[in-house]
C-alpha cells in the first residue's frame, strides 16, 4: 500500500534535518506501519507450518526405522534402506507401470476432447442454446467420485444394463470390474465422461474472447469453417493448451487415487494398484509407516523432476514460454 | 459471428457438428436418466429385465427402504456441518492471508508468498500428515476434516489477484482518515470482495461435500461419517444396513433389494446439488475464469 502521509513525512524529515534515512530505518517504519498486516497473515502461516511443513519434516521417517514409542526424531536412521526395499521389491515394476500407464494414457486420450468440445460449441450460433448445452455438459463434474464409481459398478455388473445388451448379442456377460484388462479403459473413459464439459470451460471462454473482426476478415477472404478453426481458433487456444499440458504432464505421478481406490476389486489389482493406493494400504492399513512414507516420497520426487523436465522441454519448443 | 455468410460446405460441417454435440449431450444425460428410472423400479423387474416403462413395474420401495435407516440422513447432516464449517474457515483464512499479500510494498512479501507456493508442489505425503493429525489428537474428531485443508494456496492467489483489481484510492482515503489495516480489510475490502468470497465458498463446499478419502482415514466412528462414506458402504462395499434390507428376507430377494437401494441412494444423495446447480453454475464458471487470469 502506498502510504502517502508516511512518504511525505519522510520527505519533510529529509528536507529539514538533512539526515539521510537509512534503509534499515525505512524498513523498520514499514514493519511498524504494517503490523496489522502481519497479524492477519498469522493464522494462514501457522496452519501451513503445522499441516504442511511439519509433515515435510516428518517425511524423514522414510529414512528411519520408525518406532512409535520413540517418535520420529529419536528413531534410528536406516538411510536409503526403505527405498532400496521398494525398488527391489517384486511389486515395484507393476506399481510404476500401472501408475505411468494410467496417467499417460489418460493425458493422451483426455487432452483433446475438451478442446474439440469447446470448438464445437463455439460453432453453435445461438447463445441461449449454447448456455443450455453447457449447463448439461458441466453437470457430471459435480457428481461425487463415490457416486461415479457406484454407477460404474451398477452399469457394468453382470446383470447391469450394459451386460444385458452384451448378453443379448454374445450370449455371455463381460465381467468388466473384475477383469484387469478393462480397468484402465473404464477409469479413463469415465473420467472423460465426467470431466469433458468442465475442462472445456477455459477453452470456451478463450474462444468467446476472439475478436470477431478476425472471423469477418477470414470470411471475406473466402475461408471456410474448417480453415477459420485452423487459422484463428487453434492459435488463440494455443497458450492455454500449453499450460494445461505442462500442468497435466507434471502431475503424471499424481493419479487420482480416490477414484482408483474405489474402483479396485480383488480381481483387478494387477492393473489397478498404483503407487498412491499402495502407500495407503501399506501405511495406514498394515501400519508400516516408514516404508510407505518412503514410497510416497519416491513418488513425489519423481513428480517434481517430471514437472521441471516437461516445463523445460515446453519452454524450448514454445519459444521460451513455459509456466 | 452472425455477420458471416455460410457456404454449402460450411452448412454441412455445422450439421455434422450439431450431430456430434447432440450425441455428447445424450451420452451425458442417458446414464443419469437411467439411474432415476431404475430407482423407481420393482426390485425383481430391475434385476431380471432392467428398467421398464410400464407404470405397473414402478414402485417407491427403494426410497422407503433407504429412509427406513437413519444412516443416510445422519451422513447428510454430518456432511452439511463439515462442509459449512470447512468452507467458512477456508474462506476466512484465504481472505486474511490474501489481503496482506496483495500489498506490493509489504516487507517480506515475496518470501511469504514462496512459503505458501512451495506447499503446492512439495509436501510430506500421506503418512507424515496422518501422523501429525494423530499426534494433535484430531483423529475421530470433526477437526480432522475442517482444519488441515483450510489453507488453500490456489484460493489465496485468486483472492490476492482480486484485491489487486480493487481501486487503491479507497484504502488510501481510509488510511488518511486514520483507519488501520484491520478496519480497512473488514469494513471496506471484504464487502467489496463478496463475489469472490461467494465463489470460493461454493468451491470449498462442493469439494468437501463430495470428498470421502480424508474422512475414511481420520474418522472411524460411524456416527461421525459424512454422507460420502455412508454412500461408499452402500454402493461400493455392498453393505446396506439391515434396516434397509429388512429382516427375514430371502437371499435372492436381498440381492435384488440391495441393487434397487443403490439406485435410490444415488438419486437421494445427488438431489440437493443437482437442484441447486443451475442457480450456481454461473458462479462456478466465474471461479474458473478468475483463476485463469492469475497474477
Amino acid at each position: 500500500m502506498e502510504n502517502s502521509s508516511e512518504i511525505q513525512n519522510q520527505q519533510s524529515l529529509k528536507a529539514t534535518s538533512g539526515v539521510r534515512i537509512s534503509k534499515w530505518t525505512k524498513t523498520k517504519n514499514r514493519l511498524k506501519r504494517d503490523k496489522w498486516l502481519y497479524v492477519l497473515l498469522l493464522p494462514g502461516v501457522i496452519l501451513t507450518i503445522i499441516f504442511k511443513y511439519f509433515p515435510m519434516y516428518g517425511a524423514i521417517i522414510a529414512f528411519k526405522d520408525y518406532n512409535p514409542m520413540l517418535g520420529i526424531t529419536a528413531s534410528p536412521w536406516v538411510g536409503l534402506q526403505h527405498f532400496k526395499d521398494f525398488i527391489f521389491s517384486p511389486n515395484f515394476s507393476m506399481l510404476l507401470t500401472n501408475t505411468l500407464k494410467i496417467s499417460i494414457y489418460g493425458l493422451l486420450l483426455g487432452f483433446l476432447p475438451p478442446i474439440i468440445l469447446a470448438i464445437s460449441l463455439n460453432q453453435i450460433i445461438s447463445k441461449k442454446i449454447r448456455q443450455k448445452l453447457q449447463l448439461i455438459l458441466y453437470a457430471p463434474n459435480f457428481i461425487s467420485v463415490v457416486i461415479i464409481v457406484g454407477m460404474l459398478f451398477l452399469f457394468l455388473s453382470a446383470n447391469g444394463p450394459i451386460n444385458s445388451l452384451i448378453t443379448k448379442i454374445t450370449g455371455h456377460p463381460i465381467l468388466f470390474m473384475s477383469n484387469p484388462g478393462y480397468f484402465r479403459s473404464i477409469y479413463i473413459l469415465s473420467g472423460i465422461w465426467q470431466g469433458i464439459g468442465w475442462s472445456s470451460i477455459l477453452y470456451t471462454a478463450t474462444l468467446a474472447g476472439v475478436n470477431s473482426d478476425l472471423y469477418e476478415a477470414a470470411n471475406l477472404d473466402g475461408a471456410n469453417i474448417l480453415q477459420r478453426i485452423w487459422h484463428i481458433d487453434l492459435p488463440a487456444l494455443r497458450p492455454i493448451m500449453v499450460i494445461n499440458f505442462i500442468l497435466s504432464a507434471g502431475n503424471i505421478m499424481n493419479v487420482g487415487y480416490e477414484k482408483a481406490f474405489l474402483m479396485q476389486t480383488s480381481m483387478n489389482i494387477p492393473t489397478s494398484e498404483i503407487i498412491s493406493t499402495y502407500v495407503y494400504k501399506i501405511g495406514l492399513q498394515s501400519g508400516d509407516y516408514a516404508y510407505s512414507a518412503a514410497v510416497g516420497l519416491f513418488n513425489m520426487v519423481i513428480n517434481v523432476v517430471l514437472l521441471v523436465i516437461v516445463n523445460g522441454i515446453t519452454k524450448k519448443l514454445n519459444d521460451g514460454e513455459g509456466l | 459471428m452472425d455477420m458471416q455468410t455460410y457456404t454449402k460446405f460450411d452448412k454441412r460441417i455445422m450439421r455434422v457438428n450439431r450431430i456430434i454435440i447432440a450425441f455428447l449431450v445424450l451420452i451425458t444425460i442417458i446414464p443419469l436418466i437411467y439411474v432415476v428410472i431404475a430407482s423407481f423400479m420393482d426390485p425383481a423387474t430391475l434385476i431380471n429385465k432392467g428398467i421398464s416403462f410400464n407404470p405397473r413395474d414402478w414402485t417407491t420401495q427403494g426410497y422407503r427402504r433407504v429412509f427406513a435407516d437413519s444412516s443416510i440422513l445422519r451422513g447428510f447432516m454430518n456432511s452439511l456441518f463439515y462442509s459449512f464449517t470447512f468452507s467458512f474457515l477456508t474462506v476466512l483464512v484465504t481472505m486474511l492471508t490474501a489481503y496482506p499479500l496483495s500489498k506490493k510494498d509489504l516487507v517480506g512479501r515475496n518470501v511469504i508468498t514462496m512459503f505458501f507456493v512451495i506447499t503446492m508442489f512439495v509436501g510430506g505425503g500421506l503418512i507424515p500428515t496422518y501422523l501429525i493429525i494423530k499426534d494433535l489428537g484430531m483423529l475421530d474428531t470433526p477437526w480432522a476434516l475442517i482444519v488441515p485443508g483450510a489453507v488453500n494456496v490456489w484460493n489465496i492467489i485468486l483472492a490476492r489477484t482480486y484485491f489487486n483489481g480493487l481501486p487503491k484510492e479507497l484504502s488510501e482515503a481510509a488510511t488518511i482518515d486514520g483507519a488501520n489495516d484491520l478496519q480497512i480489510l473488514f469494513k471496506i475490502m471484504l464487502p467489496l470482495a463478496k463475489p469472490i468470497m461467494f465463489v470460493l465458498f461454493l468451491y470449498a463446499f462442493v469439494g468437501q461435500w463430495n470428498a470421502y478419502f480424508d474422512a475414511m482415514i481420520y474418522l472411524k466412528n460411524p456416527d461421525l461419517q459424512p454422507l460420502q462414506l455412508v454412500l461408499r458402504n452402500i454402493l461400493i462395499q455392498n453393505q446396506p444396513s439391515q434396516d434397509m434390507i429388512g429382516a427375514n428376507t430371502a437371499m435372492a430377494e436381498m440381492k435384488q433389494i440391495a441393487e434397487l437401494i443403490k439406485y435410490s441412494t444415488i438419486v437421494i444423495s445427488s438431489l440437493p446439488l443437482i437442484v441447486m446447480y443451475p442457480f450456481f453454475q454461473k458462479y462456478f464458471d466465474k471461479g474458473i475464469l478468475v483463476g485463469s487470469i492469475k497474477g
